[in-house]
């Protein structure tokens, strides 16, 4: 197993995910002895996991059973343990692809955070990229990096524990792009542009506020920044279902023939149910859903 | 800023480069060749100046289509404006505020005024101008800026660029797949370098060059195609390296059933060997005709015999080339052939990606059978009743997990100081996706095993 390469079996020291069904996961540290509980019973490591496919089926202490499959950045967002708020997967595809981001990327990103991102960002720029990360909050600087080697990742990045704001990302000319996720990301514009090639790239820097985005924009009109634009991304689940609908009575038809013909044709769902009524499949969308994560503001920095 | 020539090549435009122009948000990709005219917005351009400048260079459009680098980049200060008013109370739409009439405004375009002192002439020449609001102003002149804006620019062509290109330009061509969707799709399959993936997409080729930049040339990539061959004038846009090429296999889906059905080597090689024969019929047949149209026009030539039979020859010649050609490019096709379905025969593909415009049922329930358990799959539909359906299907079969149905908004934003807001256009719909992960399939236990909750949920959808 790696976040980068797929493998076919799992192996101890991998991390697995185990989905619970209804879209409920969570990642395991495969170890020999060791158990993991769920709703379902007891899944046991060396018996249950270890030189098991991904992708099988796992039958649990209480009968029940669960999947395990082979962990993807998409899979690890949902399921990992939030030490801040996350950047969700829809974000995450917008900014890897308009910050043009591919195999031998260099990325600079600040902060790291819980890694949901930055394991996104690995993923892509893989085998040949790297990744420096700046996180000024010693303890998760040092979590996500226990993370990273767990994950085999840990080749493909640098982390930096220090205040992005003040003393930058740690690199000058190297990055072909910038990412952004801080408080006050127009301190940061000067020292992200410090740290992009000289023959230019991409920025995107994400708030939740708007006046933070005027505020970024404003700077990186003001660093030479071209192309600057600001767009937010939602996504919509749709629940597939199938919905009944009632016809209504109209009261016995005494018209012409063809509308006594019209009502053979609608005697069969008439006759299944005994209230008239329709069945379709269709789908509905939640009760609510979440109506803002940030905005994305992306940018170009000129060859300078 | 000296630097040397080694470390800028690969910056550089280069003749055969397929490159994109832009201007304003309008992108168009083109080839640079010596000497050929392009048309972009409504105006003839000639692409010969721009090898040998850097990628990301502005360029003015002179006359005759020919492009010059714009010296400096004026930061629209040029246009000094201080007086204004504070309200439009006092300003009257009477159709006489602009005193230059448009004979005025093509002359000066003839005279080969610059853009800047044109738009300078109109302000000086607008009566209510120096009434209008800062802001008034400002969208005055960025309105005339870009009506009389003459620039292009060209840019090094990346997935953003295209996708963004043809969902402008071509929705038609691509379903009307919004690049934020394909963003998603590349994201929600996991596509990277090293894995093994499959694609059918009746996309212009977009999709497999958004898949090709992510793997980076590493892993392969195999298309899945309608028909007799696959699209790939969006690849071209992308101007791959050469080796990038070597990552890519195509196997036509007319085929599927029968690699499903038998072993590699009947699969592969007879129904080869049997196109072999079949097309080898048909070019004779048309050879035939062709010759001895030649021949009655030969026998009308009285001339000399010698030039006939050397003629004769020449042409007994040019034709076994044209046979060893075929024979050579059939080969390469049953090869190809056969690599496809050794890549495929294995059912252990990372990935699947669909986007086409046929019905994406049977293609999802078709091609999902080669991939590994645990793996990605992602369906892009531009309605959602066919992933409803497709949906419906995964969940009878079973052999999934996480299955989604899913469709994203995108706003833009107009982000000026005191004047922030949504853009006033959105896009309709960038269609939908439907996503999932492959997991094994458990034949010797029966469907009545599952806990009590997921039974309950199969009963309702199937219901």
């Amino acid at each position: 197993m790696s976040f980068i390469e797929y493998s076919d079996l799992i192996q101890d020291g991998d991390v697995a995910i185990v989905h619970l069904g209804h879209n409920s996961v969570t990642a395991v540290k495969v170890q020999h002895g060791a158990q993991t509980q769920t709703r379902f019973g007891v899944i046991r490591h060396s018996t249950d996991l270890i030189s098991q496919r991904y992708g099988s089926k796992v039958t649990c202490s209480k009968g029940g059973w669960v999947h395990v499959l082979h962990p993807t950045p998409e899979l690890w967002t949902v399921a990992l343990p939030h030490r801040t708020q996350i950047l969700y997967t829809t974000d995450i595809a917008m900014v890897t692809m308009m910050l043009e981001l591919k195999p031998g990327s260099v990325v600079c990103e600040s902060g790291t955070g819980s890694g949901s991102l930055s394991h996104a960002i690995l993923r892509t720029i893989a085998p040949t990229g790297h990744l420096h990360t700046v996180e000024f909050h010693q303890q998760r600087a040092e979590k996500v990096v226990e993370e990273f080697k767990e994950h085999r990742v840990d080749h493909l990045v640098t982390v930096r524990n220090q205040d992005v704001c003040k003393d930058g990302f740690g690199v000058t000319g190297v990055a072909d792009a910038v990412f952004l996720d801080i408080p006050s990301p127009w301190e940061a514009v000067g020292h992200a542009k410090a740290a992009m090639k000289k023959h230019g790239g991409r920025l995107c820097s994400f708030s939740p506020c708007i006046e933070q985005v005027q505020r970024t924009c404003q700077a990186l009109t003001e660093r030479g920044f071209e192309e600057v634009r600001t767009l937010e991304v939602l996504l919509r689940v749709h629940n597939v279902r199938p919905v009944t609908l009632q016809l209504p009575d109209f009261g016995p038809d005494s018209g012409s023939p063809s509308s006594s013909s019209q009502a053979v044709e609608e005697a069969p769902p008439a006759a299944a149910a005994n209230p008239a009524s329709l069945k379709i499949k269709t789908t509905t969308l939640p009760r609510e859903m979440p109506g803002h994560t940030g905005y994305l503001t992306f940018a170009t920095k000129p060859r300078t | 800023m000296a630097h040397n020539e080694d470390d800028d090549y690969e910056y550089r435009i280069k003749e055969g480069d397929h490159i994109v122009l832009k201007r304003g948000d309008v992108y168009k990709a083109v080839q640079i060749q010596r000497k050929k005219k392009v048309i972009f917005e409504k105006q003839w351009i000639l692409l010969d100046n721009v090898v040998g400048h850097l990628y990301g260079t502005t360029f003015e459009i002179a006359s005759g289509g020919t492009l010059q680098p714009k010296e400096d980049k004026e930061t629209g200060s040029s246009t000094d404006v201080k007086v204004a008013g504070t309200d439009n109370r006092n300003i009257v739409d009477d159709g006489k505020s602009q005193k230059l009439t448009r004979d005025d405004i093509e002359t000066m375009k003839e005279q080969g005024l610059k853009n800047e002192e044109i738009i300078q002439q109109l302000i000086d020449n607008s009566s209510t101008f120096n009434n209008k609001t800062g802001y008034a102003q400002d969208k005055y002149i960025k309105k005339k800026k870009k009506k009389y804006e003459n620039t292009v620019t060209v840019l090094k062509p990346t997935c953003r660029i295209i996708a963004m290109m043809y969902h402008g330009r071509e929705p038609g061509k691509i379903c009307h797949l919004r690049y934020d969707t394909l963003a998603q799709m590349l994201t929600l399959g996991n596509i990277h370098a090293g894995s093994k993936v499959l694609v059918f997409e009746t996309c212009a080729g977009l999709v497999l060059g958004a898949i090709m930049e992510r793997m980076g040339g590493y892993g392969s990539v195999i298309q899945m195609y309608p028909g007799g061959g696959p699209v790939r004038a969006g690849v071209e846009c992308f101007g791959f390296p050469a080796h990038f090429h070597d990552m890519l296999h195509e196997f036509p889906i007319c085929r599927v059933n029968a690699l499903l059905a038998s072993t590699l080597d009947t699969s592969a090689k007879d129904p080869t060997a049997e196109e072999k024969s079949l097309n080898a019929a048909a070019e004779q047949e048309q050879i035939q005709p062709e010759a001895e149209q030649q021949e009655g026009r030969m026998e009308t030539n009285t001339g000399d015999d010698d030039g006939q039979d050397r003629e004769k020859l020449e042409r007994e010649k040019r034709q076994e080339a044209k046979a060893q050609e075929r024979k050579v490019k059939l080969e390469e096709k049953r090869r190809k052939l056969a690599a496809a379905a050794a890549l495929l025969e294995g059912r252990n593909a990372d990935g699947l990606v669909i986007a086409s415009q046929f019905h994406p049922c049977s293609v999802l329930l078709g091609l999902i059978k080669f991939l590994s358990p645990s793996r990605p799959f992602v369906v892009f539909s531009q309605f959602k009743e066919t992933l409803i359906e497709c949906y419906t299907k995964l969940k009878e079969q079973g052999g999934t997990v996480n299955l989604m149905l899913t469709d994203t908004w995108l706003r833009h934003y107009q982000v000026l100081p005191d004047r922030t807001h949504p853009l006033l256009l959105m896009s309709g719909g960038g269609g939908y996706l439907l996503s999932g992960t492959t997991v094994a399939t458990d034949h010797s236990e029966p469907a009545a095993e599952e806990p009590a909750p997921k039974r309950q949920k199969v009963k309702d959808s199937e219901g």
